[in-house]
């Protein structure tokens, strides 16, 4: 496999630079641009696990559809890179039959509302082997024999291999996909609101098996939830995005004990607490249309803190303390301007380029 | 198999309320109207010479059975059930003293070998091409066949198949317009008559595969585009299972099911076209039958054709419900 | 509204092409209101005469204009369609918007019958109806019987936008705040389930024609009322196409062939445009 890198190094298994993934579409004749995800960049290091989190429409999901080249139009790549440490070069540029090699081999996924990720009139043992059968190597029987262990090792009774989807729970249905993407022990899982569609009970569950997943076979994890209760029990560091950009990231202690930012601060104000009987104060406003974003900072409209600054330039992620980032001028005199936007121009040259080659 | 055997009772239940409903609505169209059927009838038929005072009274009761007698209304429709229950729909007028049930049994495996055949050849052809043209929506062959058959999609079959008949019949004469097989040939299981069985089925065959085709091209066309969205055909190719076992297992697999209820659901459609089909091909099915009894003023004819294009389309809908749970597992569950 | 009406025409080329299909046939109805020579009369021209300046489509073997009769039985024919579908948009109304609303046992009983309409092949029992009738049979009757028999499949489709819709968030709402259960479906869901009712209507439309065409080719209706069909029929009672007035055949079923595809792009544009998911590849399609 020409495309896998061979050192494996103590640097970060993913790298994400200046990433920009907008929504174009052209309806009735006029264009349409949707910032989903705009200039971030962010790494995440060997046997972590990273938190993103955000409201909804807060450009999650398109960021990892874009970090996984799973991206189809009309969410296109308009500008920068995205490098895994076992690949030799940036995703966007392997072709199509590598990126499949390396998938679920190298790069699983947990998929948000596990309703519907299972092949309806498939049984669980054919969507094994549809996955995994490829990369393990061995004669059916034992290949078998090795998804029976595993799924044992996850606390699943063997007979689920025989069920068609619609005969599990939920909550069943999400632990057999976590052991569907554990299966082959990918360097790298992307995780997207696994628990969200669970009761707390089932979730505590599912979160305590993706952890010791994790553990076994030490891969790194980006888990994307809106619920912060989640992150402070899962998340070795946190990554906060407003509106398509990444406004703060840090240790997740660090983030709960001192957010800088003031959205991160209204998403921890706004979890509960016991013996906490204080009114919870809702943020003002909606999310804002990423079509037309404000001008300036996008978070000021609804900013109980926004300054002149904040309407006229866009706050550049800056490091306060070691490993601490926040794009915002409120947090300190350190966070200056970022610099004029100069992607605007060049979008529709590049787009091309950029596509991922198993697009249809 | 508990839930099977629950949905396979509702859908026959299903089953029997047509036929009921159908039946019952033949009864009510041949008595609540004004006129007496019966004397206009045996008029008709003394015109034509049937003198045989015998076969005549015979005959007369027959008839007052299926339109009505004058006695209570709620004991006439017993005793009609009575007669359509075992398919006794009295002597043929156009083919006396031959009975309406034999001049059906004689038409129906014409009927159901060409309608059959060519409709599993349509919908097969159609989801398939329509399936490809969901999946490679850039593909030009496949573009071209989707302007092509939404436009001869609407078309009503009494032109596809008049059309068929100019073209084949006096344009380009090559192939029989007319008949289900050749006189010269005996009748039976050899290989002459097989062949102009054939041969005969061409154009009538050709008109039903082509009202049908597009229909199901364009259903499997719209399914699958919006399935290849779905998340468990993401999920797949997130997870680099191959493009062919994706579009076969995941993508195809997922759409037939609604395509074999789309199937059910127009079959009285397909059947409808297949009488006017037959009739312009001189088909020897049902359909010629009918229409070659409302011309000769057969009312055991008609009556016995539409009673039994009841059961029979009903009863092909009720296979096609009894196949469908191996196209879709969730339905044993609901 | 308009700006919809002008996009969709400049960007749909679907709808476009059906709304010139349309148009024209609609524009030759319409001319029947001119027509020199009343339907009903025979004999008004020189019979047989080949298309020229004079006869645009010829004349028939009975001596009338091809063109003047064809624009009454175009009339007739889209009369006859628009009939159809009013009526049986009545019953797939109540039918949809009952069973949809109300769910449970009516939902059951409801489709139950429905569903029997739908596998009820309905070609015979017009037939049979017809047989019955014979020269009582007219353009009104036919008219209610198809209607009658012919709502079966809308009903469900109208079912189906009526389950969604009572579970949305917006019913719920006005379902707390007290409105009545009429007044729900009338003003909250009345919009969303017209657009469906507008595509049906052309679907059935084109259905009922579909018919009513192919019954009176066979004679099988009342034959003295010009229609596209009527006129095919008294062409090959004259043998037309063996004895030479291919027009007399032709003209007409080549115009409602236009009705058909007309009416169909039509129905299947409104489509589109009502699914919101078909419209959104669309628009993926547009950059890709």
């Amino acid at each position: 496999m020409p495309a896998e890198a061979t050192g494996q190094g103590a640097g970060p298994v993913l790298t994400v630079r200046n990433l920009r993934a907008y929504y174009q579409m052209r309806y009735f004749g006029i264009f349409r641009e949707v910032r989903a995800v705009d200039d971030i960049s962010l790494e995440i290091g060997r046997n972590e696990i990273y938190g993103l989190a955000g409201e909804s429409s807060s450009g999650k999901t398109s960021f990892i559809k874009a970090i996984a080249a799973a991206n189809r139009p009309p969410l296109n790549i308009v500008g920068g890179s995205v490098r895994y440490s076992f690949l030799d070069r940036d995703i966007f540029r392997l072709d199509p039959q590598t990126l499949a090699a390396v998938r679920w081999k190298h790069l699983g996924y947990i998929m948000q509302g596990s309703m519907n990720v299972l092949n309806p009139v498939r049984r669980i043992r054919e969507s094994f082997v549809d996955f995994a059968f490829r990369h393990i190597g061995l004669p059916k029987a034992q290949f078998f024999a090795l998804v029976a262990a595993h799924l044992e090792r996850l606390h699943l009774p063997p007979d689920v291999l025989r069920a068609y989807p619609h005969e599990l729970s939920g909550g069943m249905r999400q632990r057999v996909t976590i052991a569907l993407a554990t299966i082959c022990r990918p360097e790298f899982i992307i995780a997207d609101e696994p628990t969200t569609a669970l009761d707390v009970v089932v979730q505590k569950g599912v979160l305590g098996m993706i952890r010791e997943a994790q553990q076994e076979i030490g891969s790194s994890i980006l888990f994307v939830t809106h619920d912060m209760a989640v992150h402070a029990n899962m998340a070795d560091r946190l990554g906060i995005m407003y509106a398509g950009r990444l406004v703060e990231e840090g240790p997740t202690r660090t983030i709960f004990a001192e957010p800088l930012h003031p959205y991160t601060a209204h998403l921890i104000q706004s979890l509960p607490r016991i013996g906490d009987l204080a009114p919870k104060k809702a943020l003002g406003g909606a999310p804002p249309n990423l079509a037309e974003p404000p001008p300036g900072c996008r978070f000021h409209p609804r900013c109980p803190l926004a300054m002149d600054i904040c309407r006229r330039e866009t706050p550049a992620l800056t490091t306060l303390a070691p490993g601490h980032r926040v794009a915002c001028f409120a947090a300190s005199p350190e966070v200056r301007p970022a610099p004029p936007d100069e992607d605007a121009g060049r979008a529709d040259g590049r787009e091309a380029a950029l596509q991922p080659a198993e697009g249809r | 198999m508990h839930g099977y055997g629950i949905y396979l009772l509702k859908r026959f239940a299903q089953f029997v309320l047509v036929v009921f409903i159908g039946i019952s609505l033949t009864f009510f169209i041949t008595h609540l109207t004004p006129i007496d059927p019966v004397d206009r009838m045996v008029a008709g038929m003394t015109t034509f010479g049937q003198s045989d005072p015998e076969a005549v009274e015979a005959m007369r009761e027959a008839l007052r059975a299926l339109y009505g007698t004058g006695a209570p209304l709620l004991d006439q429709y017993f005793e009609y059930w009575g007669r359509m229950l075992v398919f006794d729909f009295g002597p043929s007028l156009s083919s006396f003293p031959t009975p309406v049930s034999q001049l059906i049994g004689r038409a129906l495996p014409w009927t159901f070998g060409l309608l059959a055949t060519c409709t599993l050849i349509a919908w097969v052809l159609g989801n398939l091409l329509g399936g490809l043209a969901g999946y490679y929506r850039n593909n030009l062959a496949l573009k071209t066949f989707g302007v092509v058959a939404m436009g001869f999609h609407p078309i009503p079959h009494y032109i596809i198949a008049f059309l068929l008949l100019i073209l084949f019949g006096y344009l380009w004469p090559i192939l029989p317009i007319s008949g289900g097989a050749s006189q010269q040939v005996e009748r039976g299981l050899n290989l002459p008559f097989v062949l102009s069985v054939l041969k005969h089925s061409v154009l009538p065959g050709l008109a039903i595969i082509l009202i049908s085709i597009g229909s199901w091209f364009m259903g499997m066309r719209a399914l699958v585009s919006n399935i290849v969205t779905e998340d468990y055909v993401v999920y797949a190719e997130l997870g680099g299972v191959s493009r062919r076992r994706i579009m076969r297992s995941y993508v195809m697999r997922n759409a037939i099911a609604p395509q074999v209820t789309g199937l059910a659901m127009s079959m009285s459609g397909f059947y409808n076209a297949a009488i006017i089909i037959e009739y312009v091909f001189s088909y020897p099915g049902l359909g010629r039958l009918l229409i070659a009894g409302v011309y000769a003023g057969d009312y055991g004819l008609v009556l016995g054709v539409t009673a039994i294009s009841i059961v029979a389309v009903s009863a092909a809908v009720f296979l096609i419900d009894v196949l469908y749970p191996l196209f879709d597992p969730r339905v044993q569950l609901s | 509204m308009l700006a919809i009406l002008r996009d969709l025409l400049r960007y749909n080329r679907e709808f476009a092409a059906g709304t010139v299909l349309t148009a024209i046939v609609v524009g030759m109805a319409v001319l029947s209101a001119f027509s020199p020579y009343p339907p009903g009369d025979i004999y008004v021209v020189a019979p047989d005469l080949p298309p020229s300046w004079d006869h645009p489509f010829g004349t028939t073997s009975q001596g009338q204009d091809t063109f003047w009769l064809l624009t009454y039985a175009l009339r007739n024919t889209l009369l006859f369609g628009f009939s159809v579908a009013i009526l049986s948009r009545l019953i797939s109304l109540l039918v949809g918007m009952l069973s949809g609303y109300k769910g449970g046992a009516t939902d059951r009983v409801l489709m139950s019958i429905n569903d029997t309409f739908i596998v009820m092949p309905l070609f015979p029992l017009l037939v049979l109806f017809y047989f019955v009738m014979r020269d009582d049979m007219t353009w009104a009757l036919l008219a209610l019987v198809m209607a009658l028999l012919g709502w079966a499949y809308d009903a469900r489709l109208i079912r189906s936008v009526m389950m969604s819709l009572r579970t949305r968030e917006f019913t719920r709402t006005a379902v707390f705040s007290g409105m009545r259960t009429d007044q729900i479906v009338i003003r909250e869901h009345m919009p969303y389930v017209l657009p469906i009712v507008f595509s049906t209507t052309l679907n059935n439309i084109n259905w009922s024609i579909g018919l009513e065409v192919t019954l009176s080719v066979l004679g099988f209706t009342d034959i003295e009322t010009p229609t596209v069909g009527t006129m095919i029929f008294w062409a090959n009672q004259h043998s037309a196409l063996v004895f030479g007035t291919w027009w007399w055949v032709v003209f007409p079923t080549l115009l409602v062939t236009v009705t058909f595809i007309g009416l169909f792009l039509l129905a299947v544009s409104m489509n589109e445009y009502i699914d919101p998911r078909s419209r959104l590849s669309r628009m993926g399609g547009g950059v890709a």
